[in-house]
């Protein structure tokens, strides 16, 4: 008889029925000379039982109308687009890390205001920024098609800042879907490969011209501000102090349109 | 769609009882499974060769692990000890109703990725293979966390969970 050495795998397919009948008789004969080992399997066997023993009657149960599978192909029900999936989506993608970004705050804040403008930028600054391979997909080189495209899709004049004078060179840009409408998102980076991200967009109604405020939450910190019906946000993973001379700059060139 | 009737209708009572044993709320877990038929619906002609069975089982858990997370982004906890097994099994399980809340309420306590692979395993019967493939993990993984699902949860009935200073044996 083959006799390759009893794995735990083997003993678990065992207790599962999952093995070809020789090798189950190599099993069992294997138990049968240890007891202790036995008993172990047997108790795994138990609690298979047990399990399938407590759940069976769910599946014996008559099942919804809501789960009639004649019903869904006929009418598939129309969900919204929740804010919750919207959200899902965006943890999946791994902006979970962002520190204090939890869904409480953002559902406390509401979906306006400055306040949103930043939670855009940083899910954006999320997604985007770790990206080694395409963080922009127009590059700087090909900045002035870059502006006319965001200009186009955002009906306003979008110039894109420049920050050379505080050590940030233009990577590239592109447009990102917010739950308020398109927004145009610039990238830029310093000597050291940190990033920042710029967004801005057309703000509702009542929030067209609103003081700059800080928005800092876990390591990605900001400000945004609204000027002439556009909100901006500069966000980055660095200190307030050192963002808040480089988010005056963006409202100054922005006001020179 | 006659043909695809035919293949997801049988599995729907599974799909229940996986979703309800995961989330431990029936109305939740009903809801999931509708979202998991829907999906299946549009997009029965996407779906690559092999087990049906696996393909559903893999929409609803990655549904599942959604929701779990959305939980414990807000905070919230899913309930653990004080879920009220009595609702999770119905009346026919009568004689065994003492059995069957103590089992589940000590599975209850695995983590929710040992707790899927043995439903997935032990109750599902899925091959070894296709429970990798829904919790999209290699094999060995399964293995292994099926090994300390287990573990665990004899631990659990023995009365000697990790932490508790005094061991305790149950009589049996």
């Amino acid at each position: 008889m083959s006799q390759r050495p009893i794995t735990e795998d083997d003993l678990h397919a065992y207790v599962d029925q999952a093995l070809e009948p020789e090798r189950r008789a190599g099993v069992a004969r294997y138990l049968d000379d240890h007891p202790d080992v036995a008993r172990r399997v047997a108790a795994f066997a138990t609690q298979r039982e047990q399990l399938r023993g407590a759940l069976a009657s769910i599946a014996d149960e008559p099942l919804p109308a809501e789960l009639n599978l004649s019903r869904i192909i006929e009418n598939p029900r129309r969900r919204p687009l929740r804010a919750w999936g919207v959200v899902a989506a965006l943890l999946l993608l791994g902006i979970g890390g962002l520190g204090g970004w939890t869904m409480h705050s953002l559902l406390q804040e509401g979906s306006n205001g400055l306040s949103a403008l930043a939670q855009e930028a940083a899910y954006s600054y999320g997604v985007y920024a770790p990206d080694r391979v395409r963080p922009v997909e127009i590059r700087a080189s090909d900045s002035v098609e870059l502006t006319q495209w965001v200009s186009n899709r955002l009906k306003q004049p979008v110039r894109v800042p420049d920050l050379s004078v505080s050590g940030y060179r233009l990577m590239g840009g592109r447009l990102v879907a917010t739950s308020h409408g398109p927004a145009a998102m610039f990238m830029y980076d310093d000597d050291h490969g940190d990033r920042l991200v710029v967004l801005t967009r057309p703000m509702n109604r009542g929030e067209q011209n609103t003081p700059m405020v800080p928005q800092s939450t876990g390591d990605v910190a900001g400000f945004a501000w609204a000027d002439g019906g556009m909100g901006y946000t500069l966000v980055g993973q660095l200190s307030g102090d050192t963002l808040k001379p480089i988010a005056n700059e963006i409202r100054k060139q922005a006001r020179a349109i | 769609m006659k043909d695809m009737l035919v293949q997801v209708e049988p599995l729907i009572p599974a799909l229940r009882r996986y979703a309800r044993a995961l989330m431990r709320d029936r109305a939740a877990a009903d809801d999931l499974v509708q979202d998991c038929l829907e999906r299946a619906v549009s997009r029965w002609h996407q779906r690559r060769d092999g087990s049906v069975r696996a393909w559903l089982f893999t929409i609803l858990h990655n549904l599942a692990v959604t929701q779990f997370r959305q939980a414990t982004a807000r905070g919230r906890h899913m309930p653990i000890e004080d879920a009220g097994e009595q609702e999770l099994v119905s009346a026919a399980a009568q004689e065994h109703r003492l059995i069957y809340q103590d089992v589940l309420g000590k599975l209850a306590k695995l983590p929710e990725e040992q707790r899927a692979v043995l439903l997935l395993v032990a109750v599902e019967d899925l091959s070894y293979a296709d429970a990798a493939a829904v919790l999209n993990v290699p094999v060995g993984t399964v293995m292994s966390r099926l090994s300390r699902a287990r573990e665990r949860l004899q631990q659990e009935m023995d009365g000697v969970a990790p932490g508790n200073v005094v061991a305790l044996r149950s009589v049996k």
